[in-house]
C-alpha cells in the first residue's frame, strides 16, 4: 500500500516537473520573443550569408547622417550605392552635395490653372522611387473641391428662402448657400476621382504636398530628429535614422507625410539611379518619407519632376531670397495664400490665383 | 548574495505552483502566448503592413492600448497613496501589490510602444549618448523618460519591499532613508505619466478633437476608475483563494475612488460635449462622426453608445451600497465592465474616430486585422501572466509561506 502510494507520489512529482518544464519553456520562449528584436536578429543572419555581409551590419550600427564625420559619410555613401548597385542592377549613384548657400527654396501653384491631371503625381513617383504596389505612395495628393466651396454662386443664392417662424416668415435663411462652406476647407473634396476627362466643370482642383514649413510641427515632433530643416527650408528624412513611431504623421496639417507600412515594391527597370541620400534613394519598410522640392534636382539647380510634367504650367519654382526668381514674381504680382494659416506652420508652398 | 538566489528561487517556485483552476488561467494565457509568438514574428518581418493603419488612421490598436496601460499604471498610485500619505494601516500593508501592478502595466505599454514603431531595431536611437534625444521639444521623448523613470521606480519598490519581507527585516516604522523617498516619488509620478502621455495627443494642433484642455483630466479620471477595478479584482480573489488578508475597508476605499473617478469623469465628457457641440464649430466633426456616423460610415457608433452606457450605469450602480457591498457578485461584475469600459473607450472613442475628417477631408474607418488583433491579445496575455505569476509570489511572501530560513534545507513552506 504505501509502495503504491510512493510510486503515485514519484509520477504526480514527475508530471509536476513537466508541468513546470512547459510553463518555463513557454515563458522563456515567449520572453525572449519579446526582448529580442527578430528584426535585428534577421538582419544578423541574413548579413552573415549575403555578399554585402559588413554593408548591413554597418549601416545598423551607424549614427545620424547630418551628425557624421565626412570619412563615415564616404563610407556611408559608398556602402549604399553598392548595395543598391547589387539590388537594382544598374549603376547607382548616391550624391550628398548640400544644398547651395543663400537659397531659400520656394514654390507657387496656380489653382485656377490647375486641371486635375495627376501629371505631377505620376512624374514624382517616377522620379522618387515611391513604393509602386502594396503600399502604394504618392507625395502629392490633388484634391477635387466642388466649386462652391470657394466663393457663393448666384443659382443657389436663388434658392434659399426665410424659414417660417411663430414670430413671422423672418427666421432663418435656409436652402441656399445657407449651410454651404463658403471658404477655403475641405470639407466635400475627392481625392481618389476616376474621371475619364478633366477637368470637372463644376469643380477645381487642389494639389497638396509638403509644405516645406517654417515652423515645421514634424520636425518638433520627432523623438531622434530623424526629420529636420536644412538651410535651403526644405524638410528633410534620414531614412535609416527614423524609427518608425509616426509622431510626425500625426502633427502633420497637411496629410503630407508617407508612411511604409511594408517592404517598398520598387521595380528594378523602373528604378531612378541617380538619387541623392536625403532624397529618392530607395526606402526600407518601417520609415516615414516625404516630398523634398527633389532634392537631387533643386540642388543642382533644376527644377523639380513635377514641374516640369505640369502640362499647363501651374507650378512654378525658385529661390525666395532672388528677386528675378519664378516665385518671387508671383508672390508679388498675384493674389496669394498659404494653406491652413491658422496652423502658424508658415508654409514655404504658396497657392495663387492667376 | 546567496540570500538573494534563495530568494529568487523560493519565490518562483512558489509562484507556479497552484491549483488547477489556476494552471488552467495559466494554460489559458499559454494559447494566447503561443499564437502571439507566430504572429508577432510575422508583423516583426513583413512590417506594419499586417495591421489595419493607413496614413490616414496611422495609429493603431497597438498605441491605444498603450494609452489604457498607462491608465492602469498610473491609477496603482490610488494603492500606495493612502497608506503612506494617511497612515492607512491596512492599505499600507498591501501598497506592494499596487507597486506590482503599475510596474507589469508600465513595462506592458513600453511593450505596446515596441510593437506601434515601424522599426523597433532602431531603438538604440532613443538611447542618449548612443542615440539621439529630441530634447526639449519632442513630448515622445518625455513620455519615454516619465515612463521608464517609473518603472524603474516601481521595480525598485517592489523587490525592497518583497525582499526585506522574505528575509524578515522589513520594519515599516524604520524603512530605509532613500526607500521612502522613492516611494512618495513614485506616488507623485504617476500622475505625471498620464498628464504626459495626454500631452502627447493634445500637442498635435491637426487632431482637433484632441486639443482640449480637458485631455489630462479625463485620462486621470479613467486612470482612478480602470487601475482600481482591476486591483479590486486581484483583491477579492486573493482573499477567497489566498491566505492573504483583505479587509473590507480596504475594497470600500477603493469603491469609493472609483465612484468618483467616474462621477468626475462623467463631468469631463459632459464638458467635452458641451463646449464642441453648442458651437459646433468645425472642431465638432469627429465627435459627431463618432456620436452619428458620416455617410453611411457608422462603424465606431454603437461603440461610442456603449461606452457611454457602460460608463454612466457603472457609475450609477455604485451609488447604490447594495452594489459596493456585494463583494462576490455585483461589485466584480461592475468592475469588469469599468475596466472594459475604459479598455474600449481608448480605441474605439478616442483615438480611431479622431482620425476622421483627416486633414484633407477623408473620412476613414479603421478594420483591425486578425494579426494585430492576436498580438494584442499576445501582449496581454503576457501582461497576465507576469501579474499573476508575481503576485502569486508575492502573496506567499506577504503571507509568510514562503520566508527566508538558515538551515540548510530552507526549502518552500505549502499551505
Amino acid at each position: 500500500m504505501s509502495e503504491e502510494n510512493n510510486v503515485k507520489m514519484e509520477d504526480a512529482a514527475e508530471l509536476d516537473a513537466g508541468r513546470r518544464d512547459f510553463l518555463k519553456f513557454v515563458c522563456t520562449s515567449s520572453a525572449a520573443a519579446l526582448v529580442v528584436a527578430p528584426e535585428a536578429a534577421e538582419a544578423v543572419v541574413k548579413a552573415a550569408d549575403s555578399a554585402d555581409a559588413d554593408t548591413t551590419v554597418a549601416e545598423f550600427f551607424q549614427g545620424h547622417f547630418v551628425l557624421m564625420s565626412d570619412e563615415e559619410k564616404k563610407q556611408a555613401i559608398a556602402r549604399l550605392e553598392k548595395r543598391y548597385t547589387a539590388k537594382f542592377g544598374k549603376e547607382t549613384t548616391v550624391s550628398d552635395v548640400a544644398a547651395p548657400d543663400d537659397v531659400l527654396f520656394g514654390y507657387a501653384l496656380d489653382m485656377s490653372k490647375c486641371i486635375g491631371c495627376r501629371r505631377c503625381v505620376h512624374a514624382c513617383v517616377e522620379e522618387n522611387n515611391q513604393s509602386r504596389e502594396g503600399t502604394v505612395i504618392q507625395w502629392i495628393q490633388v484634391m477635387k473641391i466642388p466649386k462652391g466651396n470657394i466663393s457663393f454662386s448666384a443659382d443657389e443664392l436663388e434658392k434659399g428662402y426665410p424659414e417660417k417662424s411663430q414670430f413671422g416668415d423672418y427666421g432663418v435663411q435656409v436652402g441656399g448657400n445657407a449651410y454651404h462652406p463658403a471658404g477655403m476647407t475641405t470639407e466635400g473634396a475627392q481625392s481618389y476621382y476616376q474621371d475619364e476627362t478633366v477637368p470637372d466643370k463644376d469643380f477645381f482642383y487642389m494639389p497638396v504636398q509638403c509644405q516645406q514649413c517654417e515652423k515645421p510641427p514634424c520636425v518638433k515632433a520627432c523623438p531622434v530628429r530623424a526629420t529636420f530643416r536644412d538651410h535651403a527650408g526644405v524638410v528633410l528624412i534620414d531614412y535609416n535614422w527614423c524609427i518608425g513611431c509616426r509622431m510626425c504623421q500625426l502633427a502633420c496639417p497637411y496629410q503630407a507625410r508617407r508612411f511604409n507600412w511594408g517592404e517598398p515594391q520598387l521595380p528594378a527597370e523602373e528604378m531612378n539611379p541617380k538619387t541623392h541620400y536625403f532624397g529618392n534613394r530607395p526606402r526600407m519598410k518601417g520609415v516615414m518619407e516625404k516630398c523634398t522640392f527633389c532634392v537631387q534636382r533643386t540642388r543642382e539647380g533644376r527644377n523639380p519632376a513635377c514641374l516640369e510634367a505640369c502640362p499647363v504650367g501651374a507650378r512654378k519654382f525658385g529661390n525666395l531670397l532672388d528677386p528675378e526668381s519664378d516665385v518671387r514674381k508671383v508672390l508679388e504680382t498675384k493674389r496669394v495664400f498659404r494653406f491652413k494659416e491658422e496652423f502658424g506652420t508658415y508654409p514655404k508652398f504658396f497657392y495663387y490665383i492667376g | 548574495m546567496n540570500k538573494a538566489l534563495s530568494f529568487a528561487k523560493d519565490t518562483s517556485l512558489y509562484a507556479i505552483k497552484g491549483g488547477s483552476m489556476y494552471y488552467a488561467w495559466l494554460l489559458f494565457l499559454s494559447f494566447f502566448i503561443l499564437v502571439g509568438t507566430y504572429t508577432s514574428y510575422r508583423q516583426f518581418t513583413e512590417g506594419l503592413i499586417l495591421t489595419g493603419a493607413t496614413d490616414q488612421v496611422t495609429l493603431e490598436m497597438f498605441f491605444a492600448n498603450f494609452v489604457f496601460t498607462a491608465h492602469v499604471a498610473a491609477a496603482a498610485v490610488l494603492v500606495v497613496a493612502p497608506g503612506y500619505f494617511y497612515h492607512r494601516q491596512d492599505m499600507k500593508e498591501l501598497a506592494v501589490m499596487g507597486e506590482i501592478v503599475a510596474m507589469v502595466f508600465v513595462a506592458t505599454g513600453i511593450t505596446f510602444i515596441l510593437y506601434h514603431m515601424g522599426r523597433p531595431d532602431r531603438l538604440l536611437h532613443m538611447v542618449p549618448g548612443i542615440g539621439f534625444l529630441n530634447f526639449p521639444n519632442s513630448m515622445l521623448v518625455y513620455d519615454t523618460i516619465v515612463l521608464n523613470v517609473y518603472l524603474y521606480l516601481n521595480l525598485i519598490g517592489v523587490f525592497y519591499i518583497l525582499y526585506k519581507k522574505y528575509v524578515g527585516t522589513f520594519d515599516s516604522k524604520h524603512l530605509a532613508r532613500w526607500f521612502t523617498p522613492i516611494v512618495y516619488l513614485a506616488i507623485a509620478w504617476g500622475p505625471l505619466i498620464h498628464i504626459v502621455t495626454a500631452f502627447v495627443l493634445a500637442s498635435n494642433a491637426r487632431m482637433e478633437s484632441w486639443a482640449t484642455a480637458v485631455l489630462p483630466f479625463g485620462f486621470l479620471s479613467m486612470a482612478g476608475a480602470s487601475g482600481p477595478s482591476l486591483i479590486i479584482v486581484i483583491f477579492l480573489l486573493a482573499r477567497k483563494y489566498t491566505k492573504l488578508e483583505v479587509n473590507d475597508s480596504v475594497i470600500d476605499l477603493l469603491t469609493t475612488i472609483i465612484t468618483w473617478s467616474l462621477g468626475l469623469l462623467m463631468l469631463v465628457f459632459a464638458a467635452e460635449m458641451f463646449s464642441v457641440l453648442y458651437s459646433s464649430t468645425e472642431h465638432a466633426h469627429s465627435m459627431k462622426y463618432n456620436m452619428f456616423g458620416h455617410n453611411g460610415l457608422n462603424m465606431y457608433v454603437p461603440w461610442f453608445w456603449g461606452v457611454m452606457i457602460t460608463l454612466v450605469g457603472s457609475f450609477v450602480a455604485l451609488l447604490f451600497p447594495r452594489v459596493r457591498k456585494s463583494y462576490n457578485l455585483w461589485l466584480p461584475l461592475v468592475c469588469f465592465l469599468v475596466f472594459f469600459g475604459v479598455l474600449i473607450e481608448k480605441p474605439m472613442v478616442l483615438v480611431f474616430p479622431a482620425f476622421s475628417p483627416s486633414p484633407l477631408g477623408e473620412y476613414t474607418e479603421y478594420h483591425v486585422t486578425l494579426i494585430e488583433f492576436f498580438n494584442v491579445l499576445f501582449i496581454w496575455a503576457m501582461a497576465f501572466l507576469w501579474l499573476t505569476l508575481i503576485i502569486k509570489g508575492a502573496i506567499g511572501i506577504l503571507t509568510g509561506d514562503v520566508r527566508y530560513e538558515k538551515s540548510p534545507s530552507n526549502t518552500v513552506k505549502q499551505s
